[in-house]
Protein backbone atom coordinates (compact mmCIF):
# COMPACT_ATOMS: atom_id res chain seq x y z
CA UNK A 1 0.00 0.00 0.00
CA UNK A 2 1.24 3.85 -0.39
CA UNK A 3 0.42 5.88 2.04
CA UNK A 4 0.66 10.23 2.28
CA UNK A 5 3.26 10.72 4.96
CA UNK A 6 0.50 12.20 7.26
CA UNK A 7 0.32 10.72 10.41
CA UNK A 8 -3.61 10.34 10.31
CA UNK A 9 -2.41 7.81 7.93
CA UNK A 10 -0.87 5.66 10.85
CA UNK A 11 -4.32 4.08 12.36
CA UNK A 12 -5.00 2.66 8.79
CA UNK A 13 -1.47 0.84 8.48
CA UNK A 14 -1.57 -0.49 11.99
CA UNK A 15 -5.28 -2.24 11.77
CA UNK A 16 -3.70 -3.45 8.16
CA UNK A 17 -0.46 -4.93 9.55
CA UNK A 18 -2.38 -6.70 12.77
CA UNK A 19 -4.70 -8.37 10.22
CA UNK A 20 -1.98 -9.73 7.93
CA UNK A 21 -0.02 -11.23 10.95
CA UNK A 22 -2.81 -12.77 12.15
CA UNK A 23 -3.69 -14.45 9.21
CA UNK A 24 0.38 -15.47 8.95
CA UNK A 25 -0.43 -16.59 12.56
CA UNK A 26 1.34 -14.75 14.53
CA UNK A 27 0.45 -14.33 18.67
CA UNK A 28 -0.83 -11.01 20.10
CA UNK A 29 2.36 -9.85 21.20
CA UNK A 30 4.41 -10.15 18.29
CA UNK A 31 1.79 -8.86 16.18
CA UNK A 32 1.75 -6.22 18.43
CA UNK A 33 5.73 -6.12 17.98
CA UNK A 34 5.74 -5.70 14.31
CA UNK A 35 2.50 -3.04 14.18
CA UNK A 36 4.87 -0.91 16.47
CA UNK A 37 8.14 -1.33 14.74
CA UNK A 38 6.48 -0.55 11.16
CA UNK A 39 4.72 2.50 12.95
CA UNK A 40 7.78 3.45 14.50
CA UNK A 41 9.32 3.32 10.90
CA UNK A 42 7.05 5.28 9.10
CA UNK A 43 6.72 7.83 11.96
CA UNK A 44 10.65 8.33 11.46
CA UNK A 45 10.00 8.83 7.60
CA UNK A 46 7.28 11.14 8.25
CA UNK A 47 9.48 13.71 11.00
CA UNK A 48 12.92 13.46 9.30
CA UNK A 49 12.67 11.81 5.73
CA UNK A 50 10.09 14.45 4.56
CA UNK A 51 10.60 16.94 7.66
CA UNK A 52 6.53 16.81 8.42
CA UNK A 53 5.42 17.81 4.88
CA UNK A 54 2.20 16.00 5.00
CA UNK A 55 1.63 14.74 1.43
CA UNK A 56 4.86 12.65 0.69
CA UNK A 57 4.32 8.99 -0.45
CA UNK A 58 5.50 6.15 1.23
CA UNK A 59 5.00 2.66 0.35
CA UNK A 60 4.82 -0.10 2.35
CA UNK A 61 4.76 -3.86 1.62
CA UNK A 62 4.24 -7.16 3.32
CA UNK A 63 5.15 -10.29 2.30
CA UNK A 64 4.63 -13.89 3.83
CA UNK A 65 8.05 -15.59 4.33
CA UNK A 66 9.91 -18.42 6.34
CA UNK A 67 12.49 -18.48 8.67
CA UNK A 68 15.14 -21.49 8.16
CA UNK A 69 13.97 -23.19 10.78
CA UNK A 70 10.48 -22.77 9.18
CA UNK A 71 8.12 -20.88 11.39
CA UNK A 72 6.05 -18.03 9.42
CA UNK A 73 6.93 -14.96 9.30
CA UNK A 74 6.88 -11.10 7.22
CA UNK A 75 8.96 -9.11 5.36
CA UNK A 76 8.36 -6.02 5.50
CA UNK A 77 9.68 -2.95 3.28
CA UNK A 78 8.91 0.63 3.83
CA UNK A 79 9.85 2.79 0.90
CA UNK A 80 10.29 6.45 1.04
CA UNK A 81 11.53 9.27 -1.41
CA UNK A 82 12.58 11.55 1.41
CA UNK A 83 16.25 12.70 2.72
CA UNK A 84 18.53 9.76 2.05
CA UNK A 85 20.83 9.64 5.23
CA UNK A 86 23.71 7.16 5.49
CA UNK A 87 22.54 3.81 6.55
CA UNK A 88 25.91 3.57 8.86
CA UNK A 89 24.43 6.72 11.58
CA UNK A 90 21.03 5.25 12.18
CA UNK A 91 21.70 3.83 15.73
CA UNK A 92 19.55 3.12 18.72
CA UNK A 93 20.60 5.86 21.38
CA UNK A 94 21.77 5.12 25.03
CA UNK A 95 18.41 4.62 26.76
CA UNK A 96 20.52 5.27 30.38
CA UNK A 97 19.78 9.13 29.16
CA UNK A 98 16.26 9.52 29.93
CA UNK A 99 14.76 11.92 27.14
CA UNK A 100 12.03 11.91 24.47
CA UNK A 101 13.08 11.36 21.03
CA UNK A 102 15.40 8.47 19.43
CA UNK A 103 13.44 6.21 20.66
CA UNK A 104 12.43 4.46 17.57
CA UNK A 105 15.41 2.87 15.65
CA UNK A 106 15.71 1.29 19.25
CA UNK A 107 12.21 -0.45 19.25
CA UNK A 108 12.48 -1.47 15.35
CA UNK A 109 16.35 -2.97 16.57
CA UNK A 110 14.60 -4.43 19.25
CA UNK A 111 11.64 -6.23 18.45
CA UNK A 112 12.34 -7.51 14.65
CA UNK A 113 14.29 -10.23 14.10
CA UNK A 114 15.56 -8.68 11.00
CA UNK A 115 16.65 -4.83 9.73
CA UNK A 116 18.72 -2.96 7.33
CA UNK A 117 18.35 0.56 5.99
CA UNK A 118 19.83 1.41 2.48
CA UNK A 119 19.84 4.24 0.51
CA UNK A 120 18.42 3.29 -3.41
CA UNK A 121 19.68 4.72 -6.41
CA UNK A 122 17.13 6.78 -7.74
CA UNK A 123 16.35 8.00 -4.33
CA UNK A 124 15.03 8.37 -0.62
CA UNK A 125 15.46 5.71 1.67
CA UNK A 126 14.36 1.85 2.02
CA UNK A 127 14.06 0.30 5.31
CA UNK A 128 13.92 -3.98 4.84
CA UNK A 129 12.70 -5.58 8.28
CA UNK A 130 11.67 -9.65 8.48
CA UNK A 131 10.17 -10.86 12.02
CA UNK A 132 9.11 -14.80 12.73
CA UNK A 133 6.54 -15.90 14.52
CA UNK A 134 7.96 -16.87 18.13
CA UNK A 135 8.90 -19.79 19.14
CA UNK A 136 6.34 -20.64 21.93
CA UNK A 137 3.51 -19.56 20.38
CA UNK A 138 0.86 -21.70 22.20
CA UNK A 139 -2.23 -23.00 20.74
CA UNK A 140 -5.11 -20.58 20.59
CA UNK A 141 -3.11 -17.72 21.59
CA UNK A 142 -3.17 -15.95 18.21
CA UNK A 143 -5.14 -12.52 17.90
CA UNK A 144 -8.87 -12.66 18.58
CA UNK A 145 -8.68 -15.51 20.32
CA UNK B 1 -4.45 31.31 29.29
CA UNK B 2 -7.19 29.20 27.18
CA UNK B 3 -6.82 25.55 28.07
CA UNK B 4 -5.10 23.42 25.50
CA UNK B 5 -7.44 20.64 24.39
CA UNK B 6 -6.60 17.01 22.97
CA UNK B 7 -8.96 14.31 21.62
CA UNK B 8 -7.65 11.97 24.11
CA UNK B 9 -8.18 13.82 26.97
CA UNK B 10 -11.50 12.67 28.35
CA UNK B 11 -11.73 13.98 31.83
CA UNK B 12 -9.91 15.82 33.93
CA UNK B 13 -10.38 15.60 37.85
CA UNK B 14 -9.39 18.07 40.39
CA UNK B 15 -8.48 16.61 43.89
CA UNK B 16 -7.06 18.38 46.62
CA UNK B 17 -3.80 16.37 46.74
CA UNK B 18 -4.17 15.03 43.22
CA UNK B 19 -5.42 15.91 39.68
CA UNK B 20 -6.23 12.83 37.53
CA UNK B 21 -6.38 12.98 33.77
CA UNK B 22 -7.90 10.48 32.37
CA UNK B 23 -6.89 9.33 28.45
CA UNK B 24 -8.56 7.46 25.82
CA UNK B 25 -7.37 6.59 22.10
CA UNK B 26 -4.27 5.87 20.92
CA UNK B 27 -0.84 7.64 21.52
CA UNK B 28 0.77 8.12 18.56
CA UNK B 29 2.73 10.78 16.44
CA UNK B 30 -1.02 12.11 15.36
CA UNK B 31 -2.37 12.80 18.91
CA UNK B 32 1.01 13.45 20.99
CA UNK B 33 1.32 17.30 20.24
CA UNK B 34 -2.26 18.09 20.93
CA UNK B 35 -1.46 15.74 23.80
CA UNK B 36 1.69 17.42 24.76
CA UNK B 37 -0.06 20.43 24.99
CA UNK B 38 -3.05 19.72 27.07
CA UNK B 39 -0.93 17.88 29.88
CA UNK B 40 1.30 21.26 29.91
CA UNK B 41 -1.64 22.72 30.53
CA UNK B 42 -2.44 21.00 33.15
CA UNK B 43 0.94 20.68 35.24
CA UNK B 44 0.90 24.97 34.46
CA UNK B 45 -1.20 24.44 37.87
CA UNK B 46 1.40 22.50 39.49
CA UNK B 47 -0.86 19.56 40.84
CA UNK B 48 1.42 17.76 43.78
CA UNK B 49 0.71 14.55 42.17
CA UNK B 50 -0.73 13.67 38.39
CA UNK B 51 -2.20 10.66 37.89
CA UNK B 52 -2.73 9.55 34.28
CA UNK B 53 -5.22 7.25 33.73
CA UNK B 54 -4.35 4.53 30.90
CA UNK B 55 -6.84 2.19 31.02
CA UNK B 56 -8.63 3.38 27.81
CA UNK B 57 -5.62 3.69 26.04
CA UNK B 58 -4.90 0.45 23.69
CA UNK B 59 -1.66 1.92 21.98
CA UNK B 60 1.24 4.19 22.66
CA UNK B 61 4.06 4.46 20.43
CA UNK B 62 7.26 6.26 21.35
CA UNK B 63 6.09 9.51 20.56
CA UNK B 64 3.64 8.99 22.84
CA UNK B 65 6.31 7.54 25.83
CA UNK B 66 8.69 10.79 24.95
CA UNK B 67 5.25 12.98 25.69
CA UNK B 68 5.13 10.94 28.81
CA UNK B 69 8.84 11.67 29.88
CA UNK B 70 8.19 15.69 28.92
CA UNK B 71 5.65 16.04 31.18
CA UNK B 72 7.61 13.86 34.32
CA UNK B 73 10.31 16.44 33.98
CA UNK B 74 7.90 19.38 34.28
CA UNK B 75 6.04 17.65 36.62
CA UNK B 76 9.41 16.97 38.80
CA UNK B 77 10.78 20.55 38.14
CA UNK B 78 8.28 22.09 40.83
CA UNK B 79 8.71 18.69 43.36
CA UNK B 80 5.41 17.15 42.09
CA UNK B 81 5.04 13.54 41.23
CA UNK B 82 3.97 11.59 38.07
CA UNK B 83 2.19 8.21 38.71
CA UNK B 84 0.75 6.46 35.08
CA UNK B 85 -1.45 3.92 36.23
CA UNK B 86 -4.04 1.51 34.20
CA UNK B 87 -1.70 0.38 31.40
CA UNK B 88 -2.37 -2.69 29.21
CA UNK B 89 0.11 -5.00 28.14
CA UNK B 90 1.18 -3.82 24.90
CA UNK B 91 1.33 -0.11 26.54
CA UNK B 92 3.67 -1.42 29.20
CA UNK B 93 5.91 -3.36 26.53
CA UNK B 94 6.81 0.01 25.06
CA UNK B 95 7.53 1.28 27.95
CA UNK B 96 9.60 -2.17 28.81
CA UNK B 97 11.36 -2.11 25.56
CA UNK B 98 12.51 1.51 25.85
CA UNK B 99 13.94 0.88 29.63
CA UNK B 100 11.41 3.62 31.09
CA UNK B 101 9.43 1.30 32.89
CA UNK B 102 11.82 1.99 35.94
CA UNK B 103 11.73 5.48 35.26
CA UNK B 104 8.24 5.86 35.52
CA UNK B 105 6.50 5.28 38.90
CA UNK B 106 3.81 2.90 37.16
CA UNK B 107 0.77 1.35 39.14
CA UNK B 108 -2.40 -1.11 38.66
CA UNK B 109 -5.03 1.31 39.84
CA UNK B 110 -6.19 4.66 41.18
CA UNK B 111 -5.84 3.85 44.64
CA UNK B 112 -2.11 2.13 44.09
CA UNK B 113 -1.29 5.50 41.90
CA UNK B 114 -2.84 7.76 45.06
CA UNK B 115 -0.47 6.35 47.41
CA UNK B 116 2.35 6.03 45.46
Amino acid sequence: MTITSNARSLPIVRSAVEKMASLEGFAADDAHELTLAIDEALANVIKHGYNGQPDQPISISLEPVRSADGRAGLSVAVRDRGRQVDPTTIKSRDLAEVRPGGLGVHIIQSVMDEYNYSCPPDGGMLLEMKKYVSKHVAPGEQIGS
Amino acid sequence: MASETSSLVREIRKQPESTVVVLAGDIDLNHSPSLHSALVDVTSERPKRLLLDLREVPYMDSSGVGTMVEVFRRVSAYKGKMVLFGMNPRVRSVFEITKLDRFFTICDTEEQAASA
